[in-house]
């Protein structure tokens, strides 16, 4: 018993070593952006390795904002995002109601077009996407980013998951009541669904603020520029000005981080709702 | 009962707003990109009807399609191995411990939401031959001539890999976690009162146990690999020498840069097309392995 319990401590006691090796490859990128964001320019042109800067530039972070219309990337993004995430918290709940809570002809075949429909790489249908958003001069404006990412149908297919997990006998009941259809589905399943909506919140979030293809085909201008094509500029204007370009990564990340940090329980449970996880 | 009319009205309505958009942004333009691979067109002069001309093109006579392609499946092949050995390694590990390992997974997942184009900016500051991250601790352990990543066409769709690699793992491992917590305690329990060593349980339960996760992260990763854009767009720039330009980076250019967006119409139909024959090849290749193992 005793050496069984030896030899389990050494197990895991190796597990946790080459665990902690792992975080160290995974932390180290973004210790090294920290480090490198806070520097002074000639600090980085040498083969020493050094992680903590000999003085603290903050105004590195300062810097970026004056050089880039940095405060307007972020404005963007915010606008694209947010609207992006509420419409498809709207439409896809809508479009999951319809296919867990109501009964009609040809629903499993309209379903299984979706699910079809999320094989659909995204470069197969780009082309004729930015074609109409042009034709219809949605070239650097918000609408011209937004509308084509809100009709998600992974999102649709989460919420319907999460749908179908609410017992039937609450809007039997409403019905008796004489409950018409909307108040059901706004009185009784969105509430009761919260934990799914938040997931498909977050996701969408991201997705959109981290979304590059589309916002790079559809703007031309810098002052509607998203952060991710933002700081894609910074490789332009500051070539080899590391710490200013660590310093504007960093913060074109942070609020993911932090959505990610609050929101990361809705997270995992939205892989694991979605089946992904148990395929 | 609502008479089925009326049922299909009330399905309407919530389903309506939702539907149209997907219709426009999502299934007709998969058949709108097909219309215009028929076309020569520039965008300035009127598009010419050239039938299938430009998949012959794309077949025959483009060596830079055929050089993107290869890149691609490089790419491709190598993050398969990477992704797919150490996500369930980590996954193997954070399942065998239990304590920390919601930390572990947490921490992991990190550069899995973090901007792809953040993320390269980092990773190309750290790959910098001179002065960069990599190449200085290289030079610590003894290799006194590191390679200069995104300047040698050796290294470079390596450092692409490595960098891809990085942002993905944490997710696979979390679906590879998900697939160990499936299987039965009891299907263990049942192993170890009959004496098999651990690494026979590995091999004859856990992983056969694990096959449909396994397959399901390797289609995932081949499907996401040949799609892949922004990390070398942002990383190389496809360069040096074209050496890690890929299959819709390629496209990109086609159409945004040459604006020949027939030709770049074709060229995604190709793409599409090869992504559905290797995922129904590695479903078919699946469904044969379960068959046999089921006859046994």
């Amino acid at each position: 018993m005793k050496s069984q319990k030896k030899s389990k401590m050494i197990v895991d006691g190796t597990i946790y070593t080459f665990l902690t090796i792992g975080l160290v490859f995974v932390l180290l990128p973004f210790i090294w952006m920290l480090s490198t964001s806070l520097k002074q320019l000639n600090e980085t042109f040498t083969t020493r390795i050094k992680f903590i800067p000999d003085k603290i530039m903050w105004s590195n972070y300062l810097e970026v904002w004056r050089l880039l219309p940095f405060g307007r990337f972020f404005l963007n993004s915010s606008i694209v995002s947010v609207t992006v995430t509420v419409l498809q918290l709207f439409l896809c709940s809508m479009a999951a109601f319809a296919f867990s809570r109501l009964k009609w002809p040809g629903r499993d075949s309209v379903f299984l077009l979706y699910l079809a429909a999320m094989m659909i790489p995204g470069q197969v249908i780009l082309i004729p996407n930015f074609l109409m958003i042009k034709l219809l001069g949605g070239i650097d404006t918000y609408w011209g980013v937004i509308v084509p990412q809100l009709f998600s149908v992974f999102g649709t297919f989460l919420l319907r998951q999460f749908f179908l997990t609410i017992p039937a006998e609450l809007e039997e009941a409403a019905i008796i009541d004489g409950c018409g259809y909307f108040k059901i589905y706004r009185s009784i399943i969105l509430p009761l669904s919260k934990p799914g909506l938040a997931a498909l919140g977050v996701f969408a979030f991201m997705f959109s603020w981290n979304n590059f293809l589309w916002p790079l085909v559809v703007l031309n201008k810098e002052f509607m520029f998203t952060l991710p094509i933002g700081i894609l500029s910074f490789q332009g204007q500051f070539s080899t000005n590391w710490p200013l370009m660590m310093a504007g990564a960093c913060q074109a990340m942070l609020p993911i981080l932090i959505i990610y940090a609050v929101g990361q329980r809705y997270f995992m449970e939205g892989i694991s709702l979605t089946g992904f996880a148990n395929a | 009962m609502l008479s089925k009319k009326k049922a299909l009205l009330i399905a309407a309505c919530f389903l309506a707003p939702h539907f149209i958009g997907f219709l426009i942004f999502l299934l007709l333009p998969v058949l709108e990109t097909f219309a215009i691979s028929l076309l020569d067109w520039n965008m300035i002069t009127q598009p010419k009807f050239v039938g299938f001309k430009n998949y012959v093109y794309m077949l025959t006579n483009d060596i830079f399609f055929r050089k993107a392609m290869i890149n691609t499946v490089y790419y491709t092949a190598g993050s398969v191995i990477i992704i797919t050995v150490t996500s369930l390694v980590i996954a193997l590990m954070l399942n065998h411990v239990k304590k920390y390992s919601t930390f572990f997974r947490t921490m992991y997942f990190v550069p899995n939401v973090s901007s792809l184009v953040a993320v390269a900016l980092i990773w190309g500051w750290m790959y910098n031959s001179d002065f960069g991250l990599i190449n200085n601790i290289l030079r610590v352990i003894g290799i006194s001539d590191p390679p200069g990543w995104l300047t040698d066409i050796r290294w470079s769709m390596p450092a692409v890999i490595l960098m891809s690699s990085w942002t993905q793992i944490g997710f696979f491992t979390v679906i590879f976690l998900a697939g160990l917590q499936n299987i039965p305690r009891h299907v263990y329990e049942a192993a170890e009162i009959d004496g098999g060593r651990k690494f026979r349980i590995f091999f004859n339960i856990t992983l056969p146990l694990l096959r449909p996760t396994t397959f399901f992260v390797l289609i995932m990763v081949v499907i996401n690999s040949f799609q892949v854009f922004e990390q070398s767009y942002v990383l190389t720039k496809g360069g040096p020498a074209f050496s890690t330009t890929t299959a819709v980076m390629y496209i990109y250019y086609k159409a945004f840069r040459d604006q020949e967006m027939g030709y770049a119409s074709a060229l995604s139909w190709g793409l599409f097309l090869c992504i559905f024959i290797v995922t129904l090849a590695q479903i078919t290749v699946q469904k044969r392995w379960f068959y046999y193992e089921g006859r046994d």
